[in-house]
């Protein structure tokens, strides 16, 4: 039995603003049966531009009728600008929280709101951006990147919490850890940008990197490298220390020092050691 | 809150004579039945009787009964035994409505270097046949399809399938954990080389269960030890169980005719008049060969975690084949396999009864479902564009 919290119990045995307004200004469909929920959602606004009513039709669990019955009582009273603010996160948190299986509930609101201020904008229906990721809920790569994205999920399962994608048969299971791994590599400091570098810059940075990065951390376990050569982009090194009669110094070379080199300095430079 | 429990697939209350004749092997009988002198002496006669029972249950020989920690120990053990003595035959058979003790065995075993063949079922939850016969070769290591399955309650022909596959000299097991207490079962009818049964579905504790071997049968033990249960299954016995499945198994036996007789109406009962009460609501699984104490009912249009929590509110426990309420995101691979519409499937509650439901009980569900439904349909926007009338 799933961990209910107070809040998602009374909003699902007494859902507020239940029902259909005739002549919305906004509305946002999403989901369907074959999913296993669906969210209608309805807004009429105010001659200030406010929304004075919200209403919802919801077919689906108990976490996806408080999640949408929280989100008309939280949209009620702002303005479109301000309801657009509104993430999944913030329908979580107003309910207390949801168990981690059912935050998928939290985004199905917030999209259906996204759909409903888009259709007000008289925006015209998206059609579906990006390439279905998982073919058994038809969620798209542009979904799943943007889930990652705001609640820096880092796990498939995380992401199959939250919009369902790879729930189904698993066959998309690669494509979305590649995602996944997408998105956190770029989160990583911009430095990646190719600027050219002189030969001079070149060197220079990958002795700066050398001293400040990798060394500190080689000496960690007690060993050293030192720079020998720059040949274009050959990098020659010799490993010094434990390094030196390290079986796994070939490892720690190709691994962490070419891969750190390329993160800061260069991403096509090759790294050896110097032949004795 | 006295809850009305109709979840009794799931597991059933510890009648309170198993409970009895329970009780003393945990207080001053706690002789090892291995040992020497008459203190453990006294526990292994005990569980001589229990084996007899549990034989009797069904029809075998004593000899022929293995106790162990469950029904998926049962199937395991089992399986992994067919697969032993058949080194060389790579194929397997089972359905696709097996319980996931056989049907993740069998995914795991396909990562493993086997071809299994998942058998089909038809809209009503009964077994293609000719497809299960069709693909019986001379690699099929084994064949294993359960007795009655979990959620429709569909009963398959096992008698029938037994013959034919043991004609091909294959060996066949069935996981009869639904069908053991609810139909007869009688092992010198049914010509399966092994059988798997579970304690607590029969009002026995939780953690015993029994795997049936047919005097003859080819077998490995799966737990490696010493040499109880005839070296078939090493590790102490879990005695006071094997006492209490003993005492539920003579009680589910004479209890077979109030199964087919009261229970089975009172099924009937809240089968026929729910869907009266509430329109678009579907029957999943066959009616004539099926459990008497099971009913899975699709209510078109809502959500089936929903229902079973606002039925929960009334103390009224049951289960559903929705996908929320198991947190996987998809309906029950049966009632998947069986076609049920999704309009249906993700609204689908099994009420599966015992013996000590009464048809208060019945009345009180069928007072109190039809206006959740109506409750949770107005909730739902596919509910007024489907509304016939």
């Amino acid at each position: 039995m799933w961990e209910y919290t107070a809040k998602v119990k009374d909003h699902f045995l007494n859902p507020r603003n239940v029902g259909v307004i005739e002549n919305p200004d906004g509305v946002g469909e999403v989901g369907s049966l074959a999913c296993g929920d669906a969210l209608t959602l309805y807004f009429k606004l105010d001659e200030k531009g406010k929304i004075n009513d919200a209403k919802f039709q919801t077919f689906g669990c108990a976490s996806a009728i408080a999640s949408s019955s929280a989100l008309t009582e939280m949209i009620k009273g702002l303005t479109l600008d301000e309801v657009s603010k509104i993430t999944n996160e913030d329908i979580a948190s107003y309910l207390g929280e949801l168990p981690k299986e059912k935050m998928h509930c939290s985004v199905m609101g917030r999209d259906a709101l996204e759909k409903a201020i888009a259709h007000y904008r008289g925006e015209k229906e998206k059609k579906v951006e990006g390439e279905i990721v998982c073919e058994c809920f038809g969620v798209t790569d542009i979904d799943i990147r943007r889930a990652v994205t705001e609640n820096n999920l880092s796990t498939i399962e995380d992401v199959t919490d939250y919009v369902k994608a790879g729930g189904g048969c698993g066959k998309c299971h690669e494509k979305i850890q590649e995602i996944i791994d997408s998105v956190h590599s770029k989160d990583k400091p911009a430095k990646k940008k190719t600027i050219k570098l002189t030969n001079i810059q070149k060197i220079k940075l990958i002795e700066e990197t050398l001293e400040r990065e990798i060394k500190p951390a080689l000496k960690k376990d007690g060993g050293n490298i030192e720079l020998i050569d720059v040949d274009g982009n050959r990098i020659i090194v010799k490993m010094r220390g434990t390094c030196a009669t390290c079986s796994k110094s070939q490892i720690t070379l190709k691994h962490y020092v070419e891969s750190k080199l390329r993160e800061l300095v260069a991403p096509e430079l090759i790294v050896e050691e110097v032949q004795q | 809150m006295k809850p009305i429990y109709v979840d009794n697939n799931a597991t059933t209350r510890v009648a309170p004579e198993v409970l009895e004749e329970m009780l003393p092997y945990f207080t001053e009988l706690y002789g090892n039945p291995s040992s020497m002198h008459s203190f453990g002496g006294n526990v292994a006669r005990k569980i001589k009787e229990a084996r007899e029972r549990v034989a009797e249950m069904i029809g075998a020989t004593p000899g022929e009964i293995l106790f162990t920690s469950c029904g998926t120990e049962s199937d395991s053990t089992a399986i992994r035994a067919a697969l032993i003595s058949n080194p060389d035959k790579k194929h397997i058979i089972a359905s696709r409505v097996e319980h996931p003790a056989i049907k993740n065995l069998f995914e795991n075993l396909a990562k493993n270097g086997y071809r299994v063949t998942f058998v089909p079922v038809d809209s009503k939850g009964v077994l293609d046949l000719d497809y299960l016969y069709g693909h019986l070769d001379d690699d099929t290591a084994v064949v294993s399809i359960m007795w009655a399955n979990n959620e429709s309650g569909v009963i398959f022909p096992i008698e029938e399938i037994a013959q034919a596959v043991n004609a091909k000299g294959v060996v066949f097991h069935t996981d009869a954990v639904q069908a053991v207490g609810k139909v007869p079962v009688d092992m010198k009818k049914v010509k399966a080389d092994m059988l798997s049964l579970s304690g607590h579905k029969i009002h026995a504790p939780k953690g015993i269960g029994a795997l049936y071997i047919r005097k003859g049968t080819k077998f490995s033990p799966f737990l490696v030890g010493g040499h109880q249960e005839s070296g078939r299954r090493g590790g102490t016995e879990n005695v006071a169980s094997i006492i209490g499945l003993g005492k539920a198994s003579e009680m589910a036996l004479s209890h077979l005719n109030e199964m087919k007789t009261r229970i089975k109406k009172l099924r009937d009962k809240l089968e026929d008049t729910l869907p009266k009460a509430v329109p678009n609501t579907m029957i999943n699984g066959e009616k004539d060969q099926r459990l008497p104490n099971t009913s899975s009912i699709g209510f078109e249009f809502v959500e089936g975690e929903a229902i079973l929590l606002m039925m929960d509110e009334f103390g009224i426990c049951a289960s559903s084949g929705s996908a929320c309420t198991s947190g996987s995101l998809e309906p029950s691979h049966v009632l998947r396999a069986m076609g049920v519409p999704f309009t249906a499937a993700h609204g689908s509650i099994r009420f599966s009864l015992s013996i000590y439901n009464t048809e208060e009980e019945i009345d009180f569900i069928i007072e109190k479902v039809p206006p959740i439904i109506k409750r949770l349909r107005e909730l739902s926007p596919f509910w007024k564009e489907n509304k016939c009338g």
